[in-house]
């Protein structure tokens, strides 16, 4: 008999339609304000209009009046339930009492002051207009510069000094390099609040059964099963007890990798009232009191010889922490430092970080968290440092990049680069984007009066988190691979995708490892009472981490094909290849869907083998991956009204092994859109009393559709060592190297006036001051 | 967002409509970009909607002899794609179509945007540039004024209780004029910082019409009269155009607010008024 084995495609590496799209493009899928339970309750809050203030008298008898509430509670009534949690400990970290409901006193514009509980929203949010709060406002700041000063207003009258930590990191010798420079540069920037803003808010569901005494909790969040622990805790509920479901989740980048006082509101008014209650965030309650990214006000400084290169970099870096600790809040700041040297070879630096409380909500991972930060620091000063030289900015990064040959690098940070190709990515953008014919045409047009520039930035990211060392509650991550009794496969990853695609390139690694159809595979997550304990997605960790635990769990499973393969075979001589196990002597084969059939009905079982194929693997990473890529962007700036408008963008990103280059396009697109939004656009403005000025999409500008360049993007394939698929990450490449190569370009265009730095977003009326300024 | 209670009607002729509106907690509905976003902050709270859309006399676009008449309900869109405003009243044509995105052109109205008088708005740099006409209908009956009288102040206008504009009236643009609508938006919300319509006309080379039409640069849309007045006798020339443009905001107050102050916004207003002209200039003659 000859063996008819059929060559199986292979998925890896192919443009693939995203199995998620069509629920979503048909309006078919639950995201959490679709979930409705019987007998579901609302809860609407009342915010405080006063960043800081004392709570002398709170009346809510006319809320209660309305017919269908049926509660209202304050800060004084919440027993049974903890602080939300800080889940960083850093060395003298002051962590503020942050109750889900204030108590006595509010701290940011928008502080949960009471909540209102009806029969329906409309009804709790009219009734939540009749609670009526006595204030006495207090002094706010809201600038963390100025919350530093001696005499600024304390956030924390315990901590009147409002340093929330300090944080200090150096190597080498930084003063001798700074003595041995021929040259020193040095630039405050400042990296303004940046709202996440998702397309789907946040918005939770708590369902308490008091005859069983459990706990659901379904939440639009990126971290299932550390939110359960975490609430479980907060809340005093056991936590096999407590479930938590991420439905459909319209978008995070980074905002739902948090825990918050309105996830265990909800779970804590169910307990109390015997009935499922929903919250959902409106926009007007995201821009007050959802973590922020950013924050950050920069003091760079770098030593140099005169060819270029690198000696040494200072930091100081304020960190605007608001006025509690969100869940990773004061470790966002310290993942800069790791970063800071960029892909540049110098090992000599010193950083200090030091974390301000100011009346706002608190700041948290947002797109990079972290990465971004030290990205645009770098990239700008290595600019100005160039311009300072008159060097040409592609030579100077190519003279201090770190070289092929010298990976594994080990930073002065304490980081391992993995792999790279930094002259590569970045010699293949400049031949893109024909570099020598651009500064050619540049100058034609200075010429003329025109003002175009050139901007280029290189970047290095920390990816795949990651070491559980390194990680706050671990950093591995889980899979269940099962092949069910008719051959079709289900994934159960840790992971938690809300629009990063693992739904589908899950489906085509596994398709490619199991040798099936891509729609025999299902990829399931979200749910704890479902999936086994799982990390979450951030930190672009979901195909680098969760990919490589279900690769690993597939290789378990492999094992086993081949054992009951070998069974029905009757052979020992047999591979697993393309969906069959096949004995190399006589070519017979037998499929995957008849091993396992095979493995359940357990007629006969291979020695010392159990039934059934369902493996499971807790991978974890021994170090993290690290992608890396050159953005290169041509502006022309309106000399007369300041206007910014891209010309070209061009990304040629890595990293690493590509599975699917349709969502890796969609990845590049999303992130440098997120990007420009912040060098041009975003900033989320507070006055000196902490009042929110860019509370609305009106005034808080998102980059538009008609803003976005066309992305000319392309890919080198480094492959990451760290794990066997070679992927890296890049979820959030875009967001990182958009900002500095935006500004760049646009400083670069207006050097010749002499402007040296202008910071984030790069508005009109910015840009064309400082042209007037110059002019005159 | 979530806004308060309210009871919605919707009437099918003007007379029924008119007879709603005469209740003072009611307010016409006419589009609703902008009464609905305010409703939600809870900015507004009227008690009652009387939503215009389905009173068929007011969403006709007609000729009557030298002037074009647009039914107050008439969406941005369908005045952007309309053959009769496109050829006949171009600028009125490009300044719809620089209104907010498809979904907003869509659904606002021009007898909505103009009722609401934001001072942001973009219609009242054509309208007035285009010396437009407004017809307004009460229980009392019609009458009809000119746009520059009724636009009395910030979201102020020469409408009494009750009553409702019912259309806007715009010349025929003559053959041989050149029109342009130059704006400079405000990044998050699309409208206009300020934003410039010019019309010209050249006689034997020289201009021998002009108006100018500003809005966004203050409290409400304005004349440029000073501008005009320079430009007529002229060429055109660079320097002309810009010895006109520099009055452009001469004793006018400036709005300020966090994306642009008083300074740049003046700014903002010459150079749009000499792209404005610049452009209605080439298109002239």
């Amino acid at each position: 008999m000859t063996p008819v084995i059929t060559e199986t495609p292979t998925h890896v590496g192919k443009r693939i339609k995203r199995k998620e799209d069509p629920r979503m493009i048909t309006g078919t899928a639950t995201y959490l304000d679709d979930i409705k339970l019987p007998n579901m309750h609302f809860a609407a809050i009342v915010r405080s209009p006063y960043a800081a203030a004392r709570i002398d008298r709170i009346d809510f008898a006319a809320a209660l009046q309305l017919p269908g509430v049926v509660a209202v509670f304050t800060g004084a009534d919440l027993d049974g339930v903890g602080n939300v949690p800080c889940g960083v400990s850093l060395p003298g970290l002051r962590i503020p009492d942050h109750s889900i409901l204030a108590k006595g006193r509010v701290y940011f514009s928008g502080h949960p002051v009471a909540v209102v509980v009806a029969t329906d929203p409309y009804l709790a949010r009219d009734a939540a207009e009749r609670v009526e709060v006595d204030y006495t406002p207090l002094p706010a700041v809201a600038d963390p510069e100025k919350a530093l000063e001696p005499g600024a207003p304390a956030v924390h009258p315990e901590w009147p000094d409002n340093v929330a930590f300090v944080h200090k990191q150096e190597n080498g010798d930084i003063d001798q390099a700074f003595a041995e420079a021929d040259v020193i540069v040095k630039q405050r920037m400042l990296q303004p609040r940046v709202v996440a803003s998702p397309m789907e808010p946040r918005g939770a569901i708590g369902d308490y059964k008091s005859a069983e005494g459990a706990l659901t909790l379904y939440s639009s969040t990126q971290i299932p099963h550390l939110l359960r622990s975490i609430a479980a805790a907060v809340l005093g509920v056991a936590e096999h007890k407590m479930r938590v479901v991420a439905p459909e989740v319209g978008g995070g980048f980074g905002c739902k990798a948090d825990v918050y006082a309105e996830e265990l509101l909800v779970c804590f008014l169910s307990r109390k009232l015997g009935f499922p209650i929903k919250w959902v965030e409106s926009r007007r309650e995201h821009f007050q009191a959802c973590s922020q990214g950013r924050g950050h006000v920069d003091f760079y400084e770098i030593a140099a010889r005169k060819d270029g290169t690198i000696l040494g970099i200072r930091l100081k870096l304020i960190q605007d922490i608001g006025c509690h600790q969100q869940l990773l809040t004061s470790l966002i700041p310290t993942l800069s430092v790791l970063m800071l040297p960029g892909l540049y070879r110098c090992k000599t630096f010193r950083a200090e970080v030091v974390g301000a409380f100011t009346n706002c909500f608190p700041t948290d991972a947002y797109r990079g968290a972290g990465r971004p930060e030290a990205t645009y620091g770098i990239e700008r000063i290595v600019d100005i440092l160039a311009s300072e030289l008159k060097m040409d900015a592609a030579a100077i990064r190519l003279k201090n990049f770190i070289e092929p040959q010298e990976f594994p690098f080990a930073t002065g940070t304490g980081l391992i680069y993995d792999s790279g190709n930094y002259a590569g990515t970045l010699n293949n953008a400049l031949d893109t984007i024909d570099y020598a014919a651009l500064r050619e045409e540049q100058l034609q047009l200075r010429a003329k009066g025109r003002l175009m520039g050139i901007g280029i930035a290189t970047y290095g990211e920390i990816c795949a988190f990651g070491p559980s060392p390194y990680t706050p509650a671990g950093g591995w991550e889980s899979a269940t691979v099962r092949i069910e009794p008719s051959g079709t496969v289900t994934v159960h990853t840790g992971i938690s995708p809300h629009g990063q695609g693992e739904e589908t390139t899950f489906a085509q690694i596994a398709a490619d490892e199991l040798g099936v159809s891509m729609d025999d595979v299902a990829i399931v997550h979200g749910d704890t009472a479902v999936v086994q304990y799982g990390i979450g997605t951030f930190g672009s960790r979901g195909t680098a981490v969760g990919g490589t635990s279900m690769f690993f769990a597939i290789e378990e499973l492999k094992k086993k094909i081949v054992k009951f393969g070998a069974m029905l075979l009757d052979s020992d001589e047999v591979q697993f290849t393309a969906g069959r196990v096949v004995c190399g002597k006589t070519g017979n084969s037998v499929a995957l869907a008849q091993i396992a059939a095979a493995s359940y009905r357990a007629l006969k079982l291979p020695p010392g083998t159990e039934p059934g194929l369902v493996a499971t693997s807790f991978w974890e990473p021994t170090n993290f991956t690290f992608p890396f890529g050159a953005h290169i962007v041509v502006t022309e700036v309106d000399a007369d009204t300041g206007e910014v408008k891209i010309i070209r963008y061009v990304a040629v990103d890595d990293c690493g092994k590509l599975i699917n280059p349709l969502i890796v396009a969609g990845q590049i697109h999303g992130g440098v859109a997120q990007g420009i939004g912040q060098a041009l656009y975003e900033q989320m403005v507070y006055d000196e009393n902490g009042q929110i000025l860019t509370g609305e999409y009106t005034d808080y500008a998102l980059p538009k559709a008609r803003n976005m360049p066309w992305i000319e993007s392309s890919h080198t394939e480094t492959p990451s060592p760290v794990n066997p698929l070679g992927v890296k990450g890049v979820g959030e490449a875009g967001a990182i190297g958009a900002p500095p190569a935006v500004v760049n370009s646009v400083m670069d265009a207006l050097s010749h006036f002499g402007i040296r730095h202008l910071d984030m977003p790069l508005t009109p009326e910015k840009v064309w001051s400082a042209i007037q300024g110059a002019r005159s | 967002m979530i806004c308060q209670e309210f009871d919605y009607f919707a009437p099918a002729t003007l007379h029924d409509a008119l007879q709603l509106l005469s209740d003072p907690g009611a307010r016409a509905l006419a589009g609703g970009m902008s009464l609905v976003p305010l409703m939600k902050l809870r900015l507004a709270t009227p008690e009652k909607l009387v939503d215009l859309r389905h009173i068929p006399n007011l969403r006709s676009i007609r000729r009557k002899d030298s002037m074009i008449h647009i039914g107050a309900m008439v969406t941005h869109y369908e005045i952007e794609s309309a053959p009769l405003i496109g050829s006949d009243c171009p600028l009125l044509a490009a300044t719809a179509a620089a209104i907010g995105d498809v979904q907003i052109r869509n659904a606002g109205t021009i007898g909505g945007s103009v009722a609401h008088a934001d001072p942001a708005a973009d219609y009242p740099a054509a309208l007035l540039a285009l010396e437009a006409r407004v017809e307004l209908t009460g229980a009392s009956g019609e009458r009809e004024m000119a746009f520059e009288d009724f636009l009395i102040d910030t979201f102020t206008t020469a409408l009494e209780p009750g009553e409702l504009v019912t259309a806007i009236c715009v010349p025929v643009e003559e053959p041989g004029s050149g029109v342009f609508y130059q704006k400079h938006p405000q990044p998050a919300s699309g409208f206009p910082m300020v934003g410039v319509a010019a019309r010209l006309s050249l006689m034997d080379g020289l201009i021998g019409f002009a108006r100018v039409g500003v809005t966004g640069f203050s409290g409400k849309g304005y004349r440029a009269h000073g501008v005009e007045e320079r430009l007529i006798g002229k060429a055109g020339s660079e320097a002309e155009l810009l010895d006109a443009a520099s009055v452009v905001a001469e004793g006018v107050q400036a709005s300020a607010d966090i994306h642009a102050s008083a300074v740049y916004r003046a700014q903002l207003a010459r150079v749009a008024t000499v792209r404005a002209l610049r452009a209605s200039l080439l298109k002239a003659g």
